[in-house]
């Protein structure tokens, strides 16, 4: 999704009120932007409590602001700059992090993002845009002006099947349809499902739905969605993320909020920070579950 | 609340220049009035900085410039001056520490005029100077930002990272001034961090590097004024608990509130 982000913000470069900072990431991907930017562009460096803060002041003063780095040094890093100067202000700066969940698989646990989302959202007016698709992102990039909100947008890499085109960017999408439970996926890993899920006969086959904006309280699922998961009582929910803070506790707690019943629910999430053994995503994903085997497994429960 | 109404000129101060010391006495009694009342510490370092902060905002800042106060546990001499502007009333004075007050022991995020930003958490200010500064550059305006941090916060990882990123671009738009009073929550800054004095590491950067006393109005304006094509520094030399004698360089006043009778003798000693 990075070429993807680089071309979105090259499309937006015209605008004079547009600064973006770099947390000295971006070699070999952001150059074109670099360019384009100018003076604009700033690499801020190996700091990025300062990176965040200088952002809200600048973003104070009306100006356009997108912070960018590995998703890890985004928001963890200067989480109380988020907090204090960011958030507390309401001031709508951009917080992009490269390599959400497993995305940075063996370069291991410091540079994973996998309590992104979870951390981010308990700060006051912050939204998290989490694009599934390579295609998403420009959509994505335009969303964060209709937010006029501090805003988190988590980069991965796009896993749709071969050939496939997904539906336009929404906050809940509806990917599949069918007589079975409702599956709810947020991010790259949800496409790693549609294949499994297509080839399901269409009287047991999962309605998938991808979900791409938090919070759930603040961006509610449709009343579709609401009303397949009260129809057949089975839901699934996978995220690259851990059980706390995770879509799935927000969306359940919408659900019990709203009067719908869920009779049988399934998790697959991020287990572990520190496996003790390192390697790709695909291989992260696989020991926390997140896979087609383990999403058969989940289905087979429900 | 009477936020805003500038029909309240407690000192007369309808023109911009050097407080004089009879103003300074009147801020400084107001101050220890403010927080005897509510009950509030943090004086000390209240006092040490009531100069600087004063001499900003009446000799140098304009209507359109920012000031940051990074160290937020000074408010109260944020808020005093505000005071002295007419922008906060003595009913807005009256309410600091109290429920339903927009004067909180830190400043605010909203609400109060001149306030831009909640501080309090140390380490911020630095980097919140910069941005200003460097978006006044992007907007190609004239504004002018300061600044004001304590000693003990450069232990702050995050100070020096803003210090790095507004020298790297040579922020001569941005002053920032030091409240070095040598003293901070428990201890003196010499005994809790070994390492060299303030201005002998801050030469090691490309700043305008100035040290005058804290206390000498004159000397801050002056400082304020200094042409410079870089960021400034100036480090103010300060007592902590300045103008009170049993507060004076006194480490425990960082925190300690008023009794009753100390306020007694605080206030015969400036009436005096």
């Amino acid at each position: 999704m990075r070429t993807q982000f680089c071309d979105a913000m090259v499309a937006r470069s015209n605008r004079d009120e547009l600064v973006f900072l770099t947390g000295d990431l971006g070699f070999m991907a952001l150059e074109p932007l670099q360019e384009a930017l100018g003076q604009r562009f700033i690499n801020a460096g190996v700091a990025e409590q300062n990176m965040v803060t200088a952002a809200a002041a600048m973003a104070s003063r009306g100006l356009e602001v997108w912070t960018y780095s590995i998703a890890p040094f985004v928001y963890a890093r200067p989480f109380e700059q988020i907090r204090n100067d960011v958030c507390f202000h309401g001031l709508p700066v951009r917080l992009v992090g490269n390599g959400g969940g497993y995305g940075y698989g063996p370069m291991g646990p410091t540079h994973h993002a996998i309590d992104d989302y979870g951390a981010l959202l308990t700060l006051p007016g912050m939204a998290a845009i989490v694009p599934a698709f390579d295609e998403d992102i420009a959509d994505a990039v335009a969303l964060t002006d209709v937010l006029a909100s501090p805003v988190y947008l988590r980069l991965g890499r796009g896993e749709p099947p071969a050939g496939w085109q997904p539906p336009k960017f929404e906050p809940w999408r509806k990917i599949t349809d069918g007589g079975g439970p409702v599956v709810v996926g947020i991010g790259p890993v949800a496409g790693t499902f549609i294949s499994l899920i297509e080839e399901i006969p269409e009287r047991s086959r999962p309605n998938l739905w991808i979900a791409g904006l938090l919070p759930v309280e603040r961006f509610a699922p449709p009343d579709q969605l609401l009303r397949e998961i009260g129809r057949n009582g089975s839901l699934c929910v996978v995220e690259e993320h851990v059980s706390q803070g995770s879509m799935a506790s927000q969306l359940l707690l919408h659900l019990a909020l709203g009067g719908t019943h869920v009779k049988r629910f399934a998790h697959l999430y991020a287990k572990e920070h520190n496996y003790g053994t390192y390697g790709s995503q695909t291989y992260l994903r696989r020991l926390s579950s997140l896979d087609v085997d383990s999403m058969i497994a989940a289905l087979d429960g429900l | 609340m009477l936020i805003g109404d500038r029909r309240f000129l407690p000192l007369d101060r309808s023109s911009l220049g050097v407080p004089v010391e009879s103003e300074i006495n009147a801020a400084r009694r107001r101050l220890l009035q403010m927080h005897f009342d509510s009950g509030v510490g943090h004086i000390g370092g209240n006092l040490s900085c009531l100069d600087a902060v004063f001499v900003a905002f009446h000799d140098h800042l304009r209507e359109q410039d920012h000031f940051v106060l990074s160290k937020g546990h000074s408010a109260g001499a944020l808020y005093i001056t505000l005071w002295t502007m007419g922008i906060l009333s003595d009913d807005d004075l009256r309410g600091f520490h109290q429920d339903g007050s927009l004067l909180a022991g830190h400043p605010p995020a909203k609400g109060i005029p001149r306030i831009e930003f909640a501080t309090g958490s140390l380490g911020h200010g630095m980097s919140l100077g910069a941005g200003l500064a460097l978006a006044s550059r992007l907007l190609d305006d004239d504004h002018r930002t300061v600044c004001l941090t304590s000693d003990g916060e450069w232990q702050e990882g995050s100070t020096w990272e803003g210090l790095i990123f507004a020298t790297h671009h040579r922020l001569a738009n941005l002053t920032v001034m030091v409240d070095n009073n040598g003293l901070q929550g428990f201890g003196t800054t010499t005994d809790v961090a070994s390492m060299s004095s303030l201005p002998d590491l801050l030469r090691g950067f490309d700043v305008d590097l100035i040290t005058c006393d804290g206390h000498d109005r004159q000397s801050i304006s002056e400082a304020l004024a200094a042409p410079s094509d870089t960021v400034k520094v100036i480090v103010l030399q300060t007592t902590k608990g300045r103008g009170v004698s049993f507060m004076e360089n006194r480490m425990e006043w960082h925190y300690r509130p008023l009794t009753e009778e100390l306020f007694g003798i605080a206030i015969d000693e400036m009436e005096g």
